[in-house]
């Protein structure tokens, strides 16, 4: 990948991090929280977003940002207030930001109309005169409004890291929010006065990106004072001594010109005032220069850092070619990076400008006399590295390729059972366990479990990413079939390893889908019902039993049973005289070929119904079930494996095989006695615990291992609970111990086997199996043709 | 003439032939990745007599195939003396048990005999042809049909 497209990758992955945060804080405000610090958050998000897009020229992005981040600075600025209406519109308006990033991302479109909606709701929340002069700001020139946002941001980007950036945003916005106090045709030309301090370029901005930006918003003359600058001997490397003074004519207002000075203000003398043709005529320098070979000349000065010939023809003859000979002055100040960077958070950056300063200097030594251009290329790189580079200098983390990571936690997974074998064979050679040995392969022991649980935890992530993506969903569903949605989430921290997050979207959208367009009712039918009008979906996440558990959950009408089982009568999918549980017919709902909507609709009648639903989750080891109380919701559980690699089991042993039964399955294990087992219909054997009779399965049995099973009363009953909560007693010979295991596919050289979910390697090096205790509950009790089970009591 | 000479020079191939009681096989040596002694293996619940089990082969699980038994031999109780070839078929590795390996053959594809029609129905399918080799007779195996039909499908 070339460098820049892999700074522009960067620069979505950091979007969508940022558009995240945004969404939280938007749904903070949506439930009233009119905090500030929440309200700057969103700001600076939007902010960045624009901020970024600038490095990159994504114009429509870009627009789209601004008047989204003006609608959020009025509020911050308190002439806005948070009020219902407003927050969904701001909603709305992210989620459009969001379509934007993502067209700027596949280069796709976006919906043109949608924008425009958009940008005239979030117009409409502004005041007259702000939303006149955003018009014009829309309406008007927009290339201007973009170029503007083409670099001012970079600034900010190096600025961001310290803290008060957002106050550097406040006061410039809050100016640039200001009406104009004339109109902008009025005032045909504008004198500006930059003069700035150290503290600028201390911050690695650059006075020639300033200017050259003001340039975009009209025609320039710029001339340059460099009265103040000393001779050699007293010149100091950190200070500034430069003073442009600028004349631009154009119709600007003093917002937009002030708004190119966003990022700087507070790190320069700045006047801009308003003057008439002749003034300006007369005042007008002879050293002025186009405003190109200045911006080229000061970008020059910027990069060389000690170009003596340069700097000593400038000592020498002060007045006779200023513009060029101006260059070593600022020099010193974005060439002397060795010592600056200490104060500069973003050091990164700084050894990017090093570079293309050196680059420029390079250049500049070649063409001496002529100031160089400097290279727009190294120029652009320079620039998107520093939109790149706050979020990395701000948050101390790294990305990484998955695949590493995987690499990884393979070869941990084999370590942590080479380190089991070879504590076995040494326990076997009879060494003494104080021997010295014994005890290093103690704190080796200690060592690996610590790299194997750390190298785990940076896989596992919490479901938040998944989750955050939904409350959108919910809105768009709730508007498209007009109802009232709230949607609660819980357990967004329960952490899952990457690979199942990644595939847990789908199914979850989905599920929310069908529980908004056919669980809840019509806010009408809700109020007849005697409920609230609007409808609740809850979304939530929970590890059980070494899986992890995804419910939705709504409290709509239930399943319509009568109907359910109408329709798959009528379909054919069960006979007229079948005799159904309630909740039998409630999993009617995941046969092939059912729909019960009876208009196919838009939202989840996109013909996938629920059976595939089921089977995508099925492919995945996952199962889905379904309860549901008429008049009060209905529930959605699917769960899935965490395909992580690592299990708490029980080692057991069956048949003379050894086995691990995963220790989240298990309640509680007894020795039964022979009098507590009792046959049902000659075959299927119960056991007593405490007044409760629960299946006993034996293990040796249920897998085949051999025919005839184990005498109760000499073996060792685990108690077990499922999935489903149905609990069981698994009848095993001996309870060997407990330790963690890791988890090797048997599906990846062989093939699912039923009642085994997975394998792993035990100390002594051989494979042993991992139970699937829910396949080994529901086969018991569906009774599978090829499993007999005989208690022999 | 020529053409059957640069015929024969594309399609040469190195074979890895192994015994199987008193037969004599031969798979691609392109498909083997390692020839190793035969471990115990764990015996897998629910899967055909010709499944040996599965063996840790550093930290992967092996699913070994006694090819014997497959095949429709007779065979005897698996000893230290035995081997197991690991060898890929599609995207699986598996460990087929065979009795001892004999040989490295290099040959050309247009020696190859199509299998005789004498041959029964479980021999047809697991063996793609029959050469002669030094007055031995030799067949060649398809490794993709060792693994049961039913059970690629499931993957």
């Amino acid at each position: 990948m070339d460098p820049f497209e892999s700074i522009k990758a960067t620069f979505f992955q950091e979007c969508e991090e940022l558009l995240t945060d945004m969404e939280s804080g938007l749904l903070a405000m949506e439930q009233g929280d009119d905090d500030s610090e929440t309200i700057n958050a969103v700001f600076r998000a939007v902010h960045s977003v624009k901020g970024g897009a600038g490095a990159f020229g994504l114009e429509e992005l870009i627009r789209f940002a601004h008047v989204f981040e003006t609608v959020l600075d009025e509020m911050r600025s308190g002439k806005l207030h948070l009020t219902d209406e407003v927050a969904k519109v701001l909603l709305r308006a992210s989620d459009v930001l969001a379509d934007h990033v993502a067209a700027a991302r596949s280069g796709g479109q976006v919906d043109e109309g949608r924008t425009v909606g958009m940008i005239a709701d979030l117009q409409g929340l502004i005041d007259q005169d702000r939303a006149a002069e955003l018009g014009l700001n829309e309406d008007g020139d927009s290339g201007a409004v973009e170029e503007d946002f083409g670099f001012v941001p970079v600034v900010l980007s190096l600025d961001e890291p310290a803290a008060d950036a957002p106050e550097v945003d406040v006061a410039a916005l809050m100016a640039a929010a200001a009406p104009p106090p004339e109109a902008p045709a009025a005032a045909p030309a504008w004198r500006v006065t930059f003069r700035p301090k150290a503290e600028m370029y201390a911050k690695a901005n650059e006075a020639a990106l300033v200017l050259r930006e003001l340039a975009r918003l009209g025609d320039v003359e710029v001339a340059l004072d460099a009265g103040a600058v000393p001779p050699l001997d007293q010149l100091s490397a950190e200070q500034a001594y430069l003073t442009w003074t600028v004349r631009l004519s154009g119709d600007k207002s003093e917002a937009e010109v002030r708004e190119v000075f966003e990022f700087v203000e507070d790190d320069c003398d700045l006047e801009v005032t308003r003057e008439g043709e002749a003034a300006t005529e007369a005042s007008e320098p002879d050293i002025a220069a186009d405003d190109d070979a200045s911006a080229s000349a000061v970008e020059a000065a910027a990069g060389a850092p000690l170009d003596l010939d340069a700097l000593l023809a400038r000592v020498a003859a002060p007045t006779e070619e200023p513009a060029p000979a101006a260059a070593p002055a600022p020099a010193p100040v974005a060439a002397a990076p060795p010592a600056a960077p200490a104060q500069d958070p973003a050091s990164l950056d700084v050894a990017g400008l090093i570079a293309l300063a050196e680059k420029a200097s390079q250049d500049h030594a070649q063409t001496q006399a002529a100031p160089p251009k400097a290279d727009p290329k190294a120029d652009q790189k320079a620039e998107a590295r520093a939109a790149a580079g706050p979020a990395t200098a701000a948050t101390p983390t790294i990305r990484v390729d998955l695949d590493r990571v995987d690499r990884l936690i393979n070869a941990v997974g084999e370590l942590v059972i080479q380190q089991a074998m070879l504590s076995q064979r040494v326990f076997e050679s009879g060494l003494a366990r104080s021997s010295d040995v014994a005890l290093g392969l103690e704190d080796l022991e200690l060592l690996t479990r610590e790299i194997q649980d750390s190298v785990m935890a940076i896989r596992a992530q919490p479901v938040k990413s998944v989750f955050q993506r939904m409350p959108r969903l919910v809105r768009e569903v709730a508007d498209m079939v007009g109802k009232k949605v709230r949607l609660v989430m819980d357990g967004e921290n329960t952490e899952v390893d990457k690979t199942v997050i990644e595939r847990l979207s789908d199914p979850i959208t989905h599920m929310l889908r069908n529980a908004i367009d056919h669980g809840l009712e019509t806010p009408e039918e809700r109020e007849a019902g005697g409920k609230g009008a609007e409808g609740t979906v809850r979304l939530a996440a929970l590890h059980r039993g070494g899986r992890i558990v995804i419910e939705v959950q709504d409290d709509g009408r239930g399943i319509n049973r009568p109907r359910v089982r109408g329709i798959a009568m009528a379909k054919g999918l069960i006979a007229e005289d079948a005799v159904l549980s309630d909740d039998e017919i409630d999993n009617l709902i995941f046969l092939p070929g059912f729909s019960t909507a009876d208009v196919v609709s838009d939202i989840s009648g996109r013909g996938v119904g629920m059976d595939v639903v089921k089977r995508s989750i099925q492919a995945l080891g996952g199962r889905i079930s379904i309860t549901s109380e008429p008049g009060k919701g209905s529930k959605f559980s699917m769960s899935l494996p965490l395909t992580l690699a690592v299990l708490d089991g029980m080692v057991v042993s069956a048949a003379d095989q050894t086995l691990v039964a995963p220790l989240s399955n298990i309640v509680e294990s007894l020795t039964p006695r022979a009098e507590d087992v009792h046959l049902i219909g000659g075959r299927d054997a119960v056991i007593c615990i405490r007044d409760t009779f629960v299946p006993l399965i034996d293990v040796g049995v249920a897998l085949g291992f051999r025919d005839t099973p184990l005498p109760p009363a000499s073996g060792v009953a685990v108690l077990v609970e499922s999935e489903g909560g149905g609990k069981a007693a698994l009848l095993v010979e001996a309870i060997q111990g407990q330790r963690q295991v890791v988890i090797k596919s048997l599906e990846a050289n062989y093939q699912h086997i039923h009642g085994v979910a997975a394998a792993t390697i035990l100390g002594d090096g051989r494979v042993a199996l991992i139970l699937d205790v829910d396949a080994l509950v529901t086969t018991s009790r569906r009774k599978a043709p090829r499993i007999e089970k005989r208690m022999a009591v | 003439m020529t053409d059957t000479v640069t015929q024969g020079v594309a399609q040469r191939r190195e074979l890895i032939a192994f015994r199987i009681g008193d037969q004599e096989f031969c798979v691609d040596i392109m498909s083997v990745r390692e020839i190793r002694g035969w471990a115990p293996a764990t015996p897998l619940p629910r899967t055909p007599s010709f499944v040996k089990g599965v063996i840790n082969l550093r930290g992967a699980v092996l699913p070994i195939i006694d090819l014997g038994a497959r095949l429709g031999l007779n065979t005897s109780e698996p000893t230290a003396r035995h081997v197991i070839m690991v060898v890929h078929i599609g995207e699986r590795t598996i460990g087929l048990l065979v009795d001892a390996v004999s040989d490295i053959i290099n040959m050309s594809d247009d020696l190859v005999q199509p299998t005789p029609d004498v041959a029964s129905d479980q021999v047809k399918t697991f063996v793609k042809g029959l050469f002669a080799l030094d007055g031995r007779m030799v067949s060649l195996i398809a490794l993709d049909r060792v693994l049961p039909e039913t059970e690629a499908e499931a993957a």
